[in-house]
């Protein structure tokens, strides 16, 4: 028993620490709706500013402490929800995932570009001493970290709690979350109650960012983030709703944790494994489990039909004669590109459009998943990780030709994605958002660990293991190879939806009711469409591999995924144009960025355009950069049209209201609807 | 007695969401070929026997049958593969598409044709056959100069039309119309009714109308049910159904 003991005391701290976020994740979809990506980034961003201002300025403790939580925090969930959050309609989930992302991956790269040294170390404790012992129970000693989580734990619920259940700011709030419209027409300031919810939501979040700053000895993202995956878990099992059961979640997986860790093996692979998998396992267990889950995000708002309809990723619709223009101006693009790839190129920059074309394949996934499927997948780089280690471990182990082991990869790929359709198959939006994150995080840190290695050494791509040349320095084998396979997957994905899975997965995304009503099988094509992604993804990730010449897990981290996921959203989600643009894009933008003053954030720089690029996909789904296009494609088409009598529309037959909208399709006859 | 030739068989079935009964023991049956109204006040239960027909809900107690074959654990798209069209209250349509594109995904959709295989050979343009049944299908309703139109750029009228033609291209055996006529004006309620009149005797399909316009419903079907709080409260033809005592009791709320 004091054994026992001995392991699970220790744990109860490091379980209010996953508790303490876990409530404020709680709180902010609770109050506003939203289940806040970027909480962790919130909470990163207050403890490096506190770090920063102590280490660095020398402000004194509560000051500084005052300037990151109590004024900092707060403004920045105001921020979140003035500029961000309340531009989205309730039922937009898709659009508040994208908007979190956005901010996760966007908060520690402005913290990067504005804080030149990014590393900070050693954060002070606010209320106890970290490194005094301050009593024993069962023999385990107790010191300041776990003190200052327990406490701070319990008085942020027991604040929170009588917040909402007791004052009248609590029930405007868990009234606004229902219907903000309804409590207005109340008489209560909806907007002040919501602003009110992100700015406490807030200081929950630099409050908790502060005091597990000491917990960790240098502050970094990834920590965070990690912890957030651990608070999603939590909070996921008390449906987002009960913060009581957060905490208690929170507590019992810390408590498992350091029991796992006392009674396993040491060193063992189980240990490690477990270990690290563990709140991603809790996290996967409560979507699969608890059914309150399958209709998260979904908006209760009895008023939510006065909204306008949720804009969709709408085709372009041409004229013909424009629609000529364009086909002829890609292929004289695509000539001009390949005859320079293979005659005067410099050298560097044919290595940056090789790259270029590998990403383009792994971003075609995208296309796939969210342009296609209308889901949102954070685990792309994931599958593409998968589809690069099976290759290259098979080239090691069987010494099987890279370019082979790339469709055994594809496959591999693709499998694993089935297994994700199928245990995400009844979530959708937010729940499918939360499952792909956690399998891209159980990847990072078990099985990635695992096979990134070939007898302790990281894995490189020889010319042995690829042959024909490709890896020639001199020769263009790798661009006539990348270029062959970007042609066969957009190729695919265009007859894919051109024909009748498209059509399919298009009527699955307009109204999945009408859809399976009219005999589509939903769990099928859910199935299929994560298949074909992943499959994409996979040779994509070889692709990449063979590009960099190594097998990095790094490439195909979580990380990663959600940057994928900004990078494509902004140029354009909903195409496969919007695929290759987000390829070259990206390693354009990145190769500019060389050029620049390290000083001005380098890659940071090129993480922060995206950020800020996919925030635009509330007003402009198809992407910002389609969006323009279309403009001036609409632009172009005036020019040339001009002076044409514009056809007759068509006069309403039988029962018809007023045409709406799209009132260039209306005035022409025979569209021509481009992807 | 059970009627003769019977398509559709819904006997006692009961639905209810946290402890209100929305159908309570409700037993139906529709003719190959007739045309059914069913008619009640708000929250008599009418969608909700809908929706556990079609397979949107499942139902806690009953029994339901098409053309002999149960639907109760079938789900949702297996039962409209199996001919059941249906229309929605609210306009479900697919915003990104044509008005031609809804008829081929559902006719695809309905007879299975649609394969990955064919998408990847680039086997998937459509088929003569298949082109002439939509034409065939637009011309019925009056679609036809509107087919290439994104549905997107249509008034809420001829969505529902593209709704109806949506069913109606899958050749149903049954047409569920939910409350076709929901925010329609009474000129596009009354030319709604006629084209649905007008199918429904040239296809010769069964079809169940869930409608607040009596008028419409006076119109358009064989026969009349009359349900309230979840229970059939009287069947029989139009008028006869309206002078009915409990029914006049049930919309008027006056004690005869």
């Amino acid at each position: 028993m004091e054994h026992f003991l001995g392991f699970a005391i220790p744990g109860i701290p490091y379980g209010c620490t996953y508790a303490l976020v876990a409530v404020g994740l709680v709180l902010t979809y609770q109050a506003t709706g939203v289940l806040n990506f970027a909480y962790g980034a919130q909470a990163y961003l207050s403890a490096f500013v506190f770090t920063y201002l102590v280490q660095n300025e020398h402000l004194p403790v509560a000051l500084s402490f005052v300037i990151s939580v109590v004024v900092l925090a707060p403004v920045v969930g105001l921020v979140l929800d003035r500029f961000l959050f309340r531009k989205i309609a309730p039922a937009n989930v898709i659009a508040k995932l994208v908007t979190g992302i956005s901010m996760l991956v966007g908060i520690p790269a402005i913290l990067a570009i504005i804080f030149t040294n990014s590393n900070q170390y050693n954060a002070p404790s606010i209320l106890f001493n970290p490194n005094v012992v301050y009593f024993r129970i069962a023999g385990t000693p107790i010191n300041g970290i776990d003190i200052t989580s327990v406490v701070a734990t319990a008085a942020t619920l027991a604040a929170l709690l009588v917040l909402l259940r007791w004052s009248s700011l609590g029930l405007q709030m868990r009234g606004a979350v229902e219907s903000r419209r309804l409590v207005e027409l109340d008489g209560v300031n909806g907007g002040r109650v919501v602003a009110s919810a992100w700015a406490v939501s807030g200081l929950i979040a630099g409050l908790a960012g502060v005091l597990l700053a000491p917990v960790y000895g240098q502050l970094q993202f990834s920590d965070y983030a990690a912890l957030m995956v651990a608070a999603f878990a939590a909070a996921a099992w008390a449906v987002l709703r009960s913060l009581p059961v957060a905490v208690l979640v929170g507590v019992l997986m810390g408590v498992t944790v350091t029991l796992l860790q006392g009674y396993l093996p040491v060193g063992s692979i189980w240990s490690s494994a477990a270990l690290t998998s563990l709140p991603f396992v809790v996290l996967v267990g409560a979507l699969v489990l608890v059914p309150g889950l399958r209709t998260l995000g979904q908006a209760k708002d009895p008023l939510a039909s006065v909204d306008p309809p949720i804009p969709p990723t709408t085709a372009a619709i041409r004229a013909p004669e424009i629609d000529r223009v364009i086909r002829i101006a890609w292929v004289v693009m695509l000539v001009v590109f390949a005859v320079s790839m293979l005659t005067w190129m410099p050298k560097i920059w044919e290595n940056v459009f090789n790259a270029g074309l590998a990403y383009s394949v792994v971003f075609l996934s995208i296309t796939l998943i969210t342009g296609m499927g209308g889901q949102l997948s954070l685990c792309q780089a994931t599958l593409a990780g998968v589809g690069a280690f099976t290759a290259a471990q098979l080239a090691n182990h069987l010494g099987l030709n890279l370019l082979v082991g790339g469709l055994v990869g594809a496959v591999a790929a693709a499998l694993v994605a089935v297994v994700l359709a199928f245990a995400s198959v009844r979530l959708r939006g937010l729940g499918l958002a939360l499952m792909t994150i956690a399998a891209a995080l159980l990847f990072d840190n078990t099985v990635f660990a695992e096979v990134s290695t070939v007898h302790g050494q990281p894995i490189t791509v020889t010319s042995h293991s690829v042959g024909l040349g490709i890896l020639d320095p001199n020769g263009h084998a790798f661009f006539v190879l990348a270029m062959v396979v970007l042609t066969i997957c957009v190729v695919l994905v265009l007859r894919v939806r051109r024909g009748s899975i498209g059509r399919f997965l298009g009527a699955m995304q307009g109204s999945s009711t009408a859809a399976s009503g009219i005999g589509v099988n939903l769990t099928w094509m859910h199935v299929l469409v994560f298949a074909l992604s992943g499959a994409v993804a996979g040779v994509g990730g070889t692709l990449l591999s063979i590009n960099q010449q190594s097998v990095n897990p790094e490439l195909f981290s979580w990380s990663f995924s959600l940057v994928f996921v900004v990078v494509v959203v902004t140029t354009g989600v909903s195409t496969t144009e919007g695929a290759i643009q987000a390829g070259f894009g990206y390693v354009v933008l990145q190769q500019l960025l060389t050029y620049v003053p390290a000083r001005l954030g380098g890659n940071s720089l090129l993480i922060v355009f995206f950020a800020f690029g996919a925030l635009t996909y509330v007003a402009h789904p198809e992407g910002i950069l389609e969006f323009q296009k279309r403009r001036w494609t609409l632009r172009m088409e005036r020019l040339v049209l001009r002076g044409r009598p514009a056809p007759a529309a068509a006069p309403p037959t039988g029962p018809g209201g007023e045409p709406r909208g799209l009132a260039a399709a209306d005035a022409d006859p025979d569209p021509v609807v481009g992807r | 007695m059970p009627l003769p030739d019977v398509l559709l068989r819904v006997d006692e079935v009961s639905k209810s969401f946290g402890g209100i009964a929305a159908v309570n023991g409700v037993s139906m049956e529709v003719r190959r070929g007739e045309s059914v109204g069913l008619v009640g006040p708000n929250g008599a239960g009418k969608t909700t026997l809908f929706n556990c027909v079609c397979g949107q809900l499942r139902p806690e107690r009953g029994g339901i049958d098409l053309d002999g074959r149960p639907l109760v654990d079938m789900p949702t798209f297996e039962r409209a593969r199996l001919g059941i069209g249906r229309t929605y209250q609210r306009v479900e349509v697919f915003p990104d598409m044509t008005v031609r594109d809804h008829l081929l995904v559902a006719h695809r959709a309905r007879w299975r044709t649609g394969r990955l295989w064919r998408d990847l050979c680039n086997l998937s343009k459509p088929t003569t056959e298949e082109s002439a049944k939509v034409d065939a299908v637009l011309g019925m309703v009056g679609l036809d100069e509107r087919a290439d139109a994104p549905v997107a750029s249509l008034g809420l009228g001829l969505c529902r039309l593209v709704e109806l033609a949506r069913a109606l291209v899958t050749d149903p055996m049954i047409l569920m119309a939910d409350e076709p006529s929901s925010g329609l004006d009474v000129h596009e309620t009354r030319e709604l009714g006629a084209v649905l009149r007008q199918v429904q005797r040239d296809q010769g399909m069964a079809m169940v109308l869930v409608e607040h316009d009596l008028g419409m419903v006076a119109e358009v079907v064989d026969r009349t049910v009359v349900m309230n709080l979840g229970e059939v409260i009287a069947e029989g033809d139009f008028a006869s159904v309206m002078a009915d005592p409990a029914v006049r009791t049930a919309y008027l709320g006056v004690q005869e």
